[in-house]
């Protein structure tokens, strides 16, 4: 029996910018799992590599400190090199899609907000950032009044600070503004 | 019985307005973590781990178990009232649960749920206080060649049962060990994988790929998805849970074969998702009505809720009698024990006693606590959900990114947070497991430190695996393990060929 959504729903939350269903693909599955082999393959190359500098013999008294990895980096360049073969050969995922056009702007509105804010943790301190990270995420990709979202912000702010740097003596990364008032 | 006066004696180092007090905190937000879209179990204990960096490790270890079990039974309020499993262990729930909802009886599917989430817990939890001083015991013989052979037979268990392609639990497993053995090594004092870069001496943090990994790839992974939500509201009175209550004794098949399903696949690794399926199944199977699951059947929502509880609690067993963690959040769980310079394994049980019997117990008050509190709390945490997400999501990366820095004190932390959020994603996509890596990554330096000890008392000779019964048959069971999935075909084949002659003598 398929379940309908009954009509008396008690808490209704739309998604205006929802992904469409029928958004073009920008990226198959195949492809990616094709890159991501080809990327582990060479991650495992680098350590084994590393490891072999560091000695993979076998000593009287066990292995040398870069046997284990090494043999790791083989297995890990084994079983990458398998998938990549193995989605070479079948060719059914490339009709998987990976992303659509529009999850892939979905996700660049979190990623990209969320890159900005490390950068600016690293200049302006945490809280600061943090302040930014969410007034802007609310107003501008949730569409929320503006003086909710500078509050909600702000708000967030103060308690994460007096949480953690205050309460728990933990030491966030911190910059100009708090500087400015003593911390 | 030993056991039972030393879990008293645990009730009464837990029995302090302070713990009490963490004890609620820790459930209130274990519960909104459940409840939360793009939060679980595994990520919200991660996320909230540093706030119990200053407590003391009794406190600690109390909140985070007690997040956990809020988590668990906060996942159940989204599958019955928005049919949104919030973790996949939820999603069985979901068949009668949300059917339920829709026909105005959301309180007792809620009342099911959580009680049978309490009982499966119990039952975990019985098995852990009588077991696990047991196995503690008998593991204190263990040297490092038999402690290498339990490792490696977690590692190979995980490559032959696991359901994913093996070549993916390959990849993920053997890139965790990789990653753990990153910076000091601790027998040599050689650097090893740091290519001269400074920031790697100190090695990859556990805690900060988990963050990462599980927390910021699930924000992306939950906004690539259609936000909108359809759902009831429900509050619990008295009357209903009495009700509920009152038909219980009539299921006790269902929930003790559920609680045995869920205790057994509890142990070994992942197993919360298969058990709760199993639970669900089984009780189908063995009833008399079978067209009424899937239509709002109360019995659907005890299956697989005391399956799903019994599983996620019983994985805490093997983590505290052998060090080897059973699930994802065990793992993240035995982390933390590590940060408070606690070493999971049989020696926790003799030279911690008052934190092991505190913990113990603490399982059996958190989930009283827990499911006092949920019942009465209900309608909050589903409004909570009425927050928009755009509200939600910003607050969650800066919860991870403070957690990611606050373990080392490093930017470079959240950095590192950031790039394996973007690994966690892609992996998620392409049905990567991220199981093995965490286990891996956890383990990993424990296991090699352990195999190189074997190696220095053998004098480097590989027999010592086999050089007694003990150890010997665990390594044995182990490499059975590993090539599970080419010998059971053979087994079949070979029950083939038997099969004609019994049927022949049969009929």
């Amino acid at each position: 029996m398929p379940t309908m959504p009954s009509p008396e729903a008690d808490i209704v939350v739309d998604d205006p910018t929802a992904p469409a269903d029928n958004s073009p693909s920008v990226v198959s599955t195949r492809t990616v799992e094709i890159v991501v082999s080809v990327l582990l393959l060479a991650l495992a190359g680098i350590f084994c590599f590393d490891n072999w500098r560091t000695g993979i013999a076998w000593e009287a008294d066990g292995p040398q400190p870069g046997y284990f990895p090494f043999y790791l980096g083989v297995l890990l360049a084994g079983a990458s090199l398998y998938g990549l073969i193995a989605t070479l050969v079948t060719r059914t995922g490339a009709a998987r899609i990976f992303l659509t056009h529009d999850q892939l702007r979905r996700v660049m509105q979190v990623f990209i907000p969320t890159l900005l804010f490390c950068l600016f943790t690293q200049w302006l301190g945490l809280y600061v950032a943090s302040f930014l990270l969410i007034a802007g995420f609310m107003r501008i990709i949730g569409r929320i009044a503006l003086w909710k979202s500078l509050l909600t912000a702000f708000l967030f702010a103060v308690i994460m600070f007096f949480t953690f740097d205050v309460a728990f003596d933990m030491i966030m990364p911190k910059g100009p503004l708090e500087a400015a008032f003593g911390y | 019985m030993e056991a039972f006066g030393l879990l008293l004696h645990g009730f009464h180092v837990l029995l302090t307005w302070k713990t009490l007090a963490v004890m609620m905190v820790g459930l209130v937000l274990g519960i909104f973590v459940g409840v939360l879209p793009g939060l679980g179990g595994p990520n919200g204990v991660a996320i909230l781990l540093p706030l119990t960096f200053t407590m003391d490790p009794t406190s600690a270890i109390v909140m985070l178990s007690c997040i956990y079990w809020g988590a668990l039974f906060g996942g159940a309020i989204t599958s019955i009232l928005f049919n949104i499993p919030g973790e996949a262990w939820s999603v069985a729930t979901t068949f009668d649960g949300y059917p339920m909802a829709q026909q105005g009886k959301a309180p007792e599917a809620l009342t099911a749920a959580f009680t049978s989430s309490f009982i499966g817990s119990l039952a975990a939890v019985l098995l852990i206080t009588f077991l696990a001083p047991g196995i503690a015991a008998f593991a204190l013989q263990f040297g490092p060649p038999e402690f290498f052979a339990v490792y490696l037979l977690t590692f190979c268990s995980f490559v032959g049962l696991g359901r994913e392609d093996k070549h993916k639990t390959i990849i993920s497993m053997t890139l965790g060990l990789l990653f753990a053995g990153i910076g000091m090594d601790t027998v040599s004092g050689t650097l090893r994988m740091t290519f001269g870069w400074n920031e790697l001496l100190r090695g990859i943090n556990f805690l900060v790929a988990v963050i990462g990994l599980f927390g910021i790839s699930e924000i992306l992974l939950t906004m690539e998805e259609r936000l909108a939500l359809r759902g009831h509201t429900a509050s619990i009175s008295l009357r209903v849970v009495l009700r509920v209550w009152k038909d219980l004794p009539r299921y006790w098949v269902t929930l003790l074969r559920s609680s045995v399903i869920g205790c057994w696949l509890g142990i070994t690794p992942g197993g919360a998702i298969a058990a709760s399926f199993m639970g669900y199944n089984l009780a189908k199977r063995f009833s008399k009505d079978k067209d009424s699951f899937g239509k709002g059947r109360i019995e659907g929502v005890f299956a697989p809720e005391t399956a799903a509880h019994a599983s996620g609690t019983s994985a805490l067993l093997p983590m505290l009698a052998l060090g080897i963690p059973g699930s994802g959040t065990a793992a993240i769980l035995l982390g933390g024990l590590m940060v408070w310079g606690l070493n999971p394994g049989p020696l926790l049980f003799v030279e911690h006693k008052d934190f092991v019997w505190g913990l113990i117990a603490s399982m059996y008050l958190g989930n009283v606590v827990g499911l006092v509190l949920v019942l009465t709390t209900v309608p909050v945490f589903a409004a909570v959900l009425r927050v928009p997400f755009s509200a939600i999501a910003p607050m969650i990366v800066v919860s991870c990114a403070i957690g990611a820095y606050a373990i080392q004190n490093a930017m470079f932390d959240i950095w590192l947070m950031l790039v394996f959020g973007v690994v966690g994603y892609v992996f998620k996509k392409i049905g990567i497991p991220l199981a093995p890596f965490t286990l891996a990554l956890v383990l990993g330096n424990r296991a090699e430190d352990a195999f190189r000890l074997a190696m220095i008392g053998a004098g480097g000779d590989l027999r010592v695996f086999w050089s007694n019964g003990l150890v010997g048959s665990i390594t044995t069971l182990a490499l059975i393990l590993l090539f599970w999935p080419l010998i059971s075909p053979l087994f079949e084949r070979a029950s083939r060929l038997w099969r004609p002659a019994g049927g022949s003598r049969a009929a």
